[in-house]
């Protein structure tokens, strides 16, 4: 299944750019998939608490992901 | 209770937050206007550049503005938020919120722009007169 990897901030910085599609194998949870990120892109356990959101909603307990969904990387945020 | 979020690229303009809480049944409007600083721990900034996940801050300020309500007899509440290149001096962030009396709108505004700092996905990079650019964790 094909998911939209979005990154932000020191993520983006990490990985090079704010969009991609990943293929990744069906049923993969989105614990499975911040795993394999921080295994390809070893820079981003240097970000401290990094955060996922599903479709635009931070997830607190992982949780299966679908075909089509917006995962983001999100970094500890500094608006205000 | 009505509200207003704004995530944009042009400048902020406080007295349109205000005049957007401004309701007849509030004795209180308070505002919170964040500027950019002159330095970060003493180093001189010379400007900041920020990004938003828009559709989700969106969402996420949405959020925080229902939980203020759950918390406050507020009215009304104005966020607007800018984003791209600022130079010191300049609003990043605008929350008014309005109610019956002061300390529900005192509470309420600083209960938004802390919980806008923790959640809300918008990032800062800052460019130092020094060459320096660093990407902030910090708020």
């Amino acid at each position: 299944m094909k998911i939209d990897l979005l990154a932000f901030g020191p993520s983006k910085e990490i990985i090079g750019q704010q969009k991609t599609t990943l293929e990744l194998p069906e049923g993969c949870t989105s614990d499975e998939l911040k795993a394999d990120l921080l295994e390809r892109y070893p820079a981003l356990g240097n970000v401290d608490s990094l955060r996922i959101a599903v479709n635009e909603t931070y997830v607190i307990e992982s949780v299966a992901l679908s075909e089509g969904d917006e995962v983001a990387i999100i970094p500890p945020v500094s608006g205000g | 209770m009505k509200s207003t979020i704004r995530i944009t690229d042009s400048v902020l303009d406080p007295e349109e937050c205000r005049r957007f809480v401004a309701d007849n049944r509030c004795g209180g409007q308070t505002l919170f206007a964040g500027a950019v600083r002159d330095n970060t721990q003493g180093k001189k900034v010379g400007y900041l550049e920020y990004e938003a996940y828009i559709p989700m801050a969106e969402k996420e300020l949405a959020r925080i503005i229902r939980a203020s309500r759950e918390k406050w007899p507020i009215v009304k509440v104005a966020i607007h938020h800018r984003v791209g290149t600022l130079h010191v001096g300049e609003l990043a962030v605008v929350v008014a919120v309005s109610a019956a009396h002061r300390q529900a709108a005192f509470e309420a505004c600083m209960y938004l722009i802390d919980e806008l700092k923790k959640d809300v996905p918008i990032w800062k990079k800052e460019f130092f007169k020094d060459g320096e650019v660093v990407v902030s964790d910090r708020a």
